[in-house]
């Protein structure tokens, strides 16, 4: 009896419940599992909390009202070095965040991924990091050094959003960026995890064989697997297409705008994944957007 | 005229920055922004070569890529993963442009005002705790001025200094390392009294009083006081060719030559 993991992004969507901590892999404008972000842009799901090496997924589901609380390490657009709506919610206040070191972030999923109540690091110390996150506590090495660390808490997650350029029906996974972020360790801290694809196989095994050791977490991480080519855009999805600047500059100004937020739904998000992508310039169009020069 | 008089200042600092990882050996130099990453890979190509850096995204090159192209080959694998592995143990020499630095060497790139509902947000502390007490930092500071170098405490402390209060007993700070300011007026580094900044070099046509006159606190002044060389044509040579599209006539505003006499 052979395993099938593939669901429609709304089925995934509908697994989720308000209130729910979701992890998103990727990192700022590069590889988010957007297809399904704008899926829960299409729902009346709310009070998330989000952790994130944040991209546009953070802005648009603060934009949509969907967020309670935030954990990120960044977020950012790159080229647009603070997300705009991220900045406009955080700068008309009341949003609850957790600002971490980027690596203190990597430290807290670890510490999940393993189970382990916390980890300990200096980073952060000497900072307001501990400030600006005051359930921090420290801890004494218990060896001869007796030193004080920073016992960074574990970052657990209900659910894990990912997007990888190839998935099979298993729930194995390939993933051809040069970095591959840290998309192993939101695996490995959720409950369970969800992910995206650029082209889904029934096995892997079958057609993919000698890239295997692109395989960066177990398909018994992964509850779920939809296939959405082209998915992560606005995105980049190296080594298959590039971020869409021009898309992000549009998005960049819709938060300037008075009614900005209702301007971007109905213009990009008011039908079906086709007709976002229709509506964002076809499909070719997306596959062809060069990759940055960094 | 020779070619090193007709240096813009952009083009000093760049060599001026490259200083800063002069003999660190076989660290990971990571220069952000247009002028550091000029620097790292003018640093590489002249006095330190053992130094390695990256492509800007997740491969070690020896050939340091030009700004805007893709570099020529990988040496090795560096995505983010490793980066912090590799920071952790200290095999790192960063060079970054906060908004806010103040007395004590610490930085701000989070916010500007409160942190619960910021006058401005900014990029958050991204990297800043963990590179600041555990690796090498230098700062390339284009607009010298007192709010960059703040009379007080900068708004959010993002990565760590010398400000004695901000360290809790036990806590181990031995690997805080702070090296150089370069700025678009002088040369600082962290050894005056108790770590104080100290100017150790003053660009051509600036005066001590007037690096004072820009900044938000007391310096200290060293004792024997350099000005900052102008690039040879070699290094101007090299500066060219990593830079082809000239990204760093746009870092200081209408960019200046070296010599200020010269405008």
């Amino acid at each position: 009896m052979a395993l099938n993991k593939e669901m429609t992004a709304a089925e995934v969507v509908a697994t989720l419940s308000n209130g729910m901590t979701l992890g998103v892999g990727g990192w700022g404008p590069r590889r988010k599992p957007m297809a399904l972000i704008r899926e829960i842009l299409r729902s009346d799901l709310h009070d998330l909390t989000v952790v994130a090496y944040g991209g546009p997924e953070i802005g648009m589901l603060c934009a949509a009202g969907k967020v309670k609380k935030l954990v990120y390490g960044f977020v950012s657009l790159d080229k647009i070095p603070v997300e705009p709506w991220f900045r406009k919610a955080r700068e008309a206040g009341g949003l609850e965040v957790s600002e971490l070191d980027e690596g203190l972030l990597q430290w807290g999923l670890r510490a999940a991924a393993m189970r382990l109540p916390y980890l300990p690091t200096r980073v952060g110390l000497g900072t307001d990091v501990t400030t600006i996150n005051p359930g921090f506590k420290t801890v004494t090495s218990p060896y001869d050094d007796g030193e004080v660390l920073l016992a960074m808490p574990a970052v657990k997650l209900d659910v894990a959003l990912l997007h990888a350029d190839a998935a099979d029906h298993w729930g194995n996974t390939r993933l051809y960026s040069p970095d591959p972020f840290f998309d192993d360790l939101f695996a490995r801290a959720a409950g369970r995890s969800y992910v995206s694809c650029e082209r889904l196989y029934e096995r892997l095994d079958l057609v993919a064989s000698d890239t295997a050791k692109a395989s960066l977490y177990e398909r018994n991480l992964v509850a779920g697997v939809v296939h959405a080519p082209l998915g992560a855009h606005p995105t980049s999805c190296a080594p298959n297409y590039g971020w869409d600047m021009a898309h992000f500059k549009d998005y960049a100004a819709a938060a300037r705008e008075d009614e900005g937020w209702a301007r971007y739904c109905a213009q990009y998000l008011s039908g079906d994944e086709a007709a976002y992508q229709a509506a964002v310039g076809g499909a070719d169009a997306i596959a062809s957007l060069e990759l940055p020069v960094l | 005229m020779t070619e090193a008089t007709q240096a813009t200042l952009a083009e000093m600092l760049i060599v001026a920055c490259a200083e800063a990882w002069r003999g660190d050996g076989e660290v990971l130099a990571t220069g952000i922004g247009t002028v550091p990453r000029i620097a790292a890979g003018l640093a590489k190509l002249t006095h330190t070569p053992e130094l390695m850096m990256t492509d800007g995204e997740a491969y070690l090159v020896e050939e340091p890529a030009p700004l805007g192209e893709r570099a020529s080959g990988f040496a090795g694998y560096m995505p983010y993963s490793r980066v912090f592995d590799l920071l952790w143990r200290g095999q790192r020499h960063a060079m970054v442009t906060p908004v806010q630095v103040d007395r004590w060497g610490q930085c701000n790139i989070s916010v500007i005002g409160e942190f619960a509902k910021p006058k401005v947000q900014m990029l958050g502390v991204r990297g800043f705790p963990g590179n600041s007490i555990n690796h090498a930092n230098s700062m390339f500071l284009p607009n010298h001025g007192p709010r960059v170098l703040v009379e007080g405490e900068v708004d959010l402390v993002g990565s760590v200094g010398y400000k004695e209060e901000r360290w809790p007993p036990g806590v181990k700070r031995d690997f805080v390392d702070l090296r150089q300011v370069i700025t678009n007026l002088c040369i600082m580094d962290f050894n005056g009294p108790a770590k104080a900044l100290r100017v150790i070099s003053l660009h051509p046509g600036v005066s001590f009083d007037a690096v004072q006159a820009a900044t938000g606190f007391p310096l200290v002044q060293a004792e024997e006081l350099a000005t900052t060389p102008l690039p040879s044509a070699e290094q101007l040579e090299i500066i060219a060719r990593l830079d082809p599209g000239n990204w760093r006539s746009y870092v200081i505003k209408d960019n200046p030559p070296a010599l200020r006499e010269a405008a």
